[in-house]
């Protein structure tokens, strides 16, 4: 008896699963064509890079600096043991460019923005906006994802760039003016051991996870149940589906490009 | 011309619809009426492709619309303009923004010759100047009016009121009615409006059909119609309630 129980259980959250998965495909299949058909509209598309992008910034610098600073002490405490003091900035540049830059900034993004994203379309949902969008000739995809998806796609690798330079910079401030390293040998370490494939790998991956973040948070929004509750449910599926699947891939991605690049 | 040919829905085990049939002619005014929860709005919605039916054809002008998809639908939605229940405005733009929303990728129309329309549409339904202001600043009304301006500014040969006086006072509900008159006459549209304000259905229809028991109970002009003596009717009409639910 508690086995059929537990045997239907886990069929039917399979099932469901499965069809969550199946209805982004579907979303995913929409917002291709919507980007290989519809014009899309310069206004809507600057909005959506303001929104995502520029009111990211503080949310970005603030955790690019307190990581880069963090790493740079941590590293230094295990390195001057080795007396390899002046590699400190050379790891953490590395760190930030591959890993933390990139993943952390999604992170943040997937906090502010997705869950933005999936408040503001279930709002409309369940203020039926979305079906009056659709009377006026409107496809939703067109006109509330499909914008949102490409400002995503193009602020994160840029939100992780600034992640990134802050972080180097505050780690640097750090190991020079508390840590007491000597400048140039930690500044020239850092350019020697830092490579341009490691910025490549990092805006790779800005790039895919600003297209995760945006998503799920426009097919979360979409497709979320009717009143509050419903809204509350897809604002916080949002943020956790998206924070995981980033988290998920970006693993993925380090294997599949370190392949690539020849590290693996 | 609309028409509707064994439309059935079920929402899960829920079924709404079964076996809906009728047809409404270009010019016509349809009054559907029915009790809360009778599928009144999801027939409306099937009209404009907004539900998908489970079986059965919905013809538009001949064409049916069932099998098309989303992107299909956009190109016959433009025959329709939809008055929403609770307007349904888009709360990120102004009065003007709203109205002026099918217009947004009309490149051959300039800013000035929009901001003209939107003008005469708000004139339309006695809302002048009120283009900056926010749907949060406007009454339950003036709201409906707004959606009434955005439905009807791009001239659609068919408009859908979903329950558009409901929650609303007499005599709101009064200027609403003959703002639906205004714009059946002078625009010359179809008008569909599902309502359960039979003074409404009396003032703007020149047929009412009644939705009972998932399908199409009664059809007749407004004057034959409120003077039927078929029981179900008639207890809808003069709104009496049953023992049972006199228990409830």
């Amino acid at each position: 008896m508690l086995r059929a129980v537990i045997n239907s259980l886990v069929k039917q959250r399979f099932n469901y699963v499965l069809s969550e998965f199946g209805q982004i495909a579907f979303l995913a299949r929409d917002i291709l064509v919507s980007l290989f058909t519809f014009k899309i509209t310069w206004r809507d598309l600057i909005y959506q890079i303001y929104s995502i992008g520029v009111k990211s910034q503080s949310v970005v610098i603030i955790t690019g600096a307190f990581t880069g600073m963090v790493l740079g002490a941590q590293t230094y405490f295990q390195f001057h043991k080795v007396k390899m003091d002046t590699a400190t900035l050379a790891v953490v540049s590395v760190s930030l460019c591959d890993e933390l830059g990139p993943v952390l900034t999604a992170l943040m993004v997937a906090g502010r923005v997705g869950a933005s994203i999936a408040a503001e379309i279930g709002t409309m949902r369940v203020t039926e906006q979305i079906d009056a969008l659709r009377t006026l000739a409107t496809h939703p995809v067109d006109y509330l994802v499909v914008p949102r998806i490409v400002a995503a796609h193009l602020t994160l690798p840029l939100l992780a760039v600034e992640a990134i330079v802050v972080g180097i910079f505050s780690s640097y401030l750090v190991c020079v003016h508390i840590l007491g390293i000597e400048p140039v040998y930690l500044w020239e370490n850092m350019l020697k051991y830092t490579h341009d494939v490691d910025i490549v790998i990092g805006l790779v991956k800005a790039f895919i996870f600003g297209g995760i973040i945006a998503l799920i948070g426009c097919y979360k929004g979409l497709t979320c149940g009717l009143g509050a509750e419903g809204v509350g449910h897809a604002t916080t599926e949002a943020v956790v589906y998206s924070s995981i699947t980033i988290l998920i891939a970006n693993f993925f991605l380090t294997l599949v490009m370190g392949k690539l690049v020849g590290l693996l | 011309m609309i028409e509707v040919r064994h439309l059935q829905k079920s929402f899960g085990p829920n079924k709404v619809l079964d076996g809906v049939s009728f047809r409404i002619e270009n010019g016509e005014s349809v009054a559907i009426i029915g009790r809360s929860g009778g599928g009144k709005s999801v027939l409306l919605k099937h009209l404009v492709g907004l539900l998908q039916p489970d079986s059965g054809d919905i013809l538009i002008d001949g064409e049916n619309i069932g099998p098309m998809n989303e992107r299909q639908l956009l190109r016959v939605r433009r025959k329709f303009g939809m008055v929403f229940q609770g307007a349904a405005l888009f709360d990120s733009m102004t009065v003007a923004e709203n109205v002026a929303f099918a217009f947004r990728t009309q490149r051959h129309l300039t800013a000035g010759e929009i901001a003209k329309r939107v003008a005469a549409a708000l004139e339309m339904v006695d809302l002048p100047g009120t283009e900056a202001k926010k749907p949060a600043e406007l009454s339950g009304g003036m709201r409906k009016r707004v959606g009434l301006a955005r439905a009807i500014i791009y001239e659609p040969q068919i408009v859908l009121y979903d329950e558009p006086t409901t929650g609303l006072d007499p005599i709101v509900s009064d200027s609403i009615d003959k703002l639906m008159i205004r714009v059946r006459d002078h625009l010359k549209v179809t008008s569909i409006v599902v309502t359960h304000d039979m003074r409404s259905a009396r003032r703007v229809a020149n047929r009412v059909v009644m939705l009972h028991e998932k399908k199409i109970y009664a059809t007749a002009a407004p004057e034959e119609f409120f003077t039927s003596s078929d029981p179900v009717v008639r207890q809808f009409v003069d709104g009496v309630a049953d023992a049972k639910e006199c228990l409830i």
